[in-house]
């Protein structure tokens, strides 16, 4: 495996949130203000930490959703509703408060925009986030390496980013969106719901031969079981980059 | 370490029920969360062999029923994840490094684990010493799914569970230090979870 990125100390800043935003009923894009962000690569992730006013604290990882610019940051967080972060994240979190990050943290599941090869992302629920970060920064760049993303989510209600996503894949910038619905599909739709299988890989997928980096974000099950089905379809796992969001391990 | 006393606003906390022997910022987990880079390699046992090389090169190495044959303890041991999970009591078999490292002739004060998959860490040596750290080749009385690790892994407990080398297939011994795959990405040379040294600089 190759040897990526070297990181700097990271120390814990204080951001100011400067906006939130609804991505679906669940989930919520916190727009942060980072006077000396150091830059990220799409891909990477904060840690987040979270104080109480009797010093109680607690931490959790939050990819970065947004492309690099200047001293801006925006996180997607899903609410986990038996969740002791997201929640707070979610919901209670506002415009001006404070919040504690350290990174950018990961130099494996990145994409840098000079490189060539075809990409295929690979998205369940919540791990579209840094998958989209990779998208922003392609187009942000002009960069031209072609683009397939294929994202399962619970249904058409549930999807993050979707106009945005709609948009990119519409300007002939050589991004393509596929959708599987694992609960529910909108009506006239091809698929019954159901899991990303082999079928479904060989149609939306970029064909092995093509070599293309795969990048695989989601809970654990579901990064277990794509990235299974891309080895067994003739991806070199060399070329698979997975991340596995924590500990559920369930289908989204 | 950094800003203290940034207190979030409207946040009070769902603390866990806390466990003794949790080091700083480890939560609880009764699961046993799978994290990797890439997918599982899927490596039988016909095809699995473990060595050990030393610094001058020398290999020893042992195949599936030669490594089977050596005499194996039943740690049962604490997990400590860098994503701050931490899991209790859990119980495995294997071979001490130590069984592994008695016939070698080195002076080397480093040892990196290689793994099927092209996965390394690195680890000072006597970090494997002592009835510290074994090859695991069972968990909870089965054999290890891939999906953890098996056919085999290191098992070093008593640093973060990404020096655990899953599907290891080697151990080399160097006389400098040679940081591995997350140790070079951002991840705390040494890793020790009592000292919350989870990436550089911790
Ligand atoms: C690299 C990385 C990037 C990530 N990026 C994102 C992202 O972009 N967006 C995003 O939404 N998430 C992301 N995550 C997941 C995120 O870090 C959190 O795990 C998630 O938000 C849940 O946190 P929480 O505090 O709400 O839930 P937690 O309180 O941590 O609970 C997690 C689960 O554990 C269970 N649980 C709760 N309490 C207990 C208990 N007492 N005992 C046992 N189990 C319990 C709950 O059922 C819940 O489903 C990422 C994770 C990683 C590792």
């Amino acid at each position: 495996m190759a040897r990526a990125t070297v990181l700097g100390r990271l120390t814990w800043r204080v951001a100011t949130v400067a906006a939130v935003r609804d991505e679906t009923q669940n989930a919520r894009t916190i727009v942060l203000d980072l006077p000396d962000w150091p830059g990220h690569l799409a891909g990477q992730h904060v840690d987040v930490r979270l104080t109480a006013p009797d010093g109680y604290s607690t931490e959790r990882s939050y990819s970065i959703a947004s492309a690099p610019e200047g001293n801006r940051l925006e996180l997607t967080v899903d609410l986990l509703p038996d969740g002791e972060v997201s929640p707070y994240l979610a919901r209670v979190l506002s415009a001006g408060d404070p919040l504690e990050i350290r990174g950018p943290i990961g130099g494996w599941f990145v994409w840098r925009p000079e490189r060539p090869e075809p990409v295929q992302l690979i998205a369940g629920g919540s791990g579209v986030v840094p998958l989209m970060a990779m998208i922003r920064t392609r187009e942000a760049g002009g960069a031209r390496a072609p683009f397939r993303l294929l994202y399962s989510t619970r249904g058409p209600e549930a999807a993050f980013y979707r106009d945005e996503l709609r948009r990119s894949s519409e300007n002939g910038s050589g991004l393509s969106v596929t959708y599987a619905y694992t609960r529910e599909v909108p009506q006239d739709w091809e698929r019954p719901p159901g899991r990303v299988d082999a079928g479904l890989l060989a149609q939306a997928a970029w064909a092995p031969e093509r070599e293309p980096i795969s990048f695989v974000c989601g809970p654990t099950g579901f990064v277990e079981n794509v990235a299974d089905l891309l080895v067994s379809a003739g991806h070199d796992p060399a070329r698979i980059r997975t991340e596995r969001f924590g500990p559920s391990g369930g289908q989204p | 370490m950094g800003v203290i006393g940034t207190v979030s606003p409207g946040f009070f906390g769902r603390r866990r029920a806390k466990a003794p022997d949790l080091p700083p910022g480890q939560y609880l987990t009764e699961d046993f969360p799978v994290l990797s880079a890439g997918p599982t390699p899927r490596i039988s046992t016909e095809a699995w062999s473990f060595g050990i090389t030393t610094e001058t090169g020398e290999v020893r190495r042992w195949n599936w029923a030669e490594f089977n044959a050596l005499a194996m303890e039943r740690p049962t041991v604490d997990l400590h994840c860098v994503t701050k999970w931490s899991k209790l009591g859990t119980t495995w078999e294997g071979v001490p490094l130590e069984t592994l490292l008695a016939g070698v002739e080195t002076s080397a004060e480093y040892a990196v684990a290689e793994s099927y998959g092209g996965y390394t860490t690195n680890l000072p040596l006597e970090d494997l010493l002592d009835g510290k750290a074994w090859i695991a080749v069972r968990y909870d009385g089965e054999p290890i799914t891939p999906a953890h690790g098996g056919p085999a892994r290191l098992l070093v407990p008593h640093l973060y569970f990404w020096k655990s080398a899953k599907w290891v297939r080697g151990i080399r011994l160097l006389n400098d230090d040679e940081p591995g795959f997350w140790e070079s990405v951002g991840y705390h040379n040494y890793g020790d979870p009592w000292r919350e040294q989870r990436y550089w600089g911790d």
